[in-house]
């Protein structure tokens, strides 16, 4: 027999970075192609779903996430280039930026605030345990800042990020419903707001849906936020004695 | 070229966003930093470069590939998420809606009361 066993081959596959890349890009494809086909519904977002079909291919084959994330580290890594790369729509739209300086400061303030203490109040109304419960807490800043605040307060960064995730999924699925009843057209309001609630997941959905200008408020969002929640978190945790 | 050119841009500044949270130990992420770096270049330059553009550009409109691999990261906490469903998912719901919808119409409100007088400062 010259042929190499099934078992051998796969040993090969499961080990190189390869079949996880090819995996992510076919599961991406995949998902964007469902998700127009149902007419493009923020309840089935291409992402959400990709991360669905990777996770049931993955326990189909029985490959664990390390090895997985060996190979998709590749994809991943180009979010930071990509997180600076928001500065260029940024500074495409900085007049409008700077002429609404003081009011998106503020929405921004009140945009935390609701977000800590709503999750806060409805995490401990429904009696979750303490460590979730800090988990949950940073869940509306984009996964890097989230992972270290939640370190920083107690909870589970790795859980924190999963979160996170949830968050920008549900409100990429939520936003277009609330700026509809709440009668929102402008899209730098959409962005700034998505950015907010929805961190990266929300700025990427912008930038696919709603265009270049809901993007830049969105990034700029996502970056002040997560710059101001870093700092008010450990403060609002603090005054409610749970941290 | 100018795809690497660009690149190397995009690169560099996270460098050095990493570098300075690293060196003065802050609590944001390097390429975070990093955009903030940018566009103070940007300021001072007075110009996107074509290459940065190209290159940033083409990024931004993957973004949510990007997410994916760090999405599927939610399988390692199956059981502890499947544990408390019941109060998780109700919170990342109720809070997401409470935070979009305060978000919105605070900076709605506030965008048209410093819109007035001015040409394109409000809704649209």
């Amino acid at each position: 027999m010259k042929v190499p066993a099934l078992d051998t081959l796969w040993v090969y596959l499961s080990g190189s970075p390869l079949l996880s890349l090819l995996a992510t890009l076919v599961a991406f494809a995949l998902a964007v192609r469902i998700n127009r086909l149902v007419g493009g519904t923020p309840w089935l977002h291409p992402v959400t779903l990709a991360i669905a079909i990777l996770i049931g291919f993955l326990l189909l084959v029985d490959m664990d996430y390390p090895s997985y994330f060996e190979g998709a580290q590749f994809i991943h890594f180009l979010l930071g280039p990509a997180t600076v790369a928001l500065a260029i729509p940024l500074y495409d739209h900085r007049e409008r930026v700077r002429r609404l300086l003081w009011p998106l400061v503020v929405a921004c303030m009140a945009g935390i605030f609701t977000a800590v203490t709503s999750t806060l109040g409805i995490a401990i109304l429904l009696g979750v345990s303490q460590e979730t419960l800090m988990s949950l807490a940073p869940r509306s800043v984009t996964s890097p800042i989230a992972m270290g605040i939640a370190e920083q307060i107690g909870g589970i960064p790795s859980l924190a990020a999963g979160l996170v995730l949830l968050t920008g999924s549900i409100g990429c699925a939520l936003g277009p419903g609330i700026f509809r009843l709440l009668g929102i057209r402008d899209p730098a309001v959409q962005g700034f707001t998505m950015g907010l609630s929805a961190h990266g997941f929300g700025t990427a959905h912008c930038f696919a849906r709603l265009g270049a200008v809901a993007g830049a408020f969105s990034g700029l969002s996502m970056g002040l936020t997560g710059l101001l929640t870093a700092f008010l978190l450990p403060l609002i945790t603090g005054l409610l004695g749970l941290g | 070229m100018p795809l690497v050119m660009g690149m190397s841009m995009l690169l560099a500044c996270q460098m050095l966003g990493e570098l300075v949270a690293r060196g003065l130990s802050l609590p944001v992420p390097g390429p975070v930093l990093g955009m903030v770096i940018l566009l103070v270049g940007l300021m001072v330059r007075g110009g996107v470069p074509d290459s940065l553009r190209l290159a940033g550009e083409g990024l931004l409109r993957y973004l949510t590939l990007l997410f994916v691999p760090a999405g599927v990261g939610l399988m390692a906490h199956g059981a502890l998420i499947g544990e408390e469903l019941l109060a998780i998912v109700p919170t990342l719901f109720g809070s997401t809606a409470l935070t979009l919808a305060v978000t919105a119409w605070v900076l709605a409100r506030l965008q048209r009361r410093f819109g007035v007088g001015r040409h394109d400062g409000g809704n649209q």
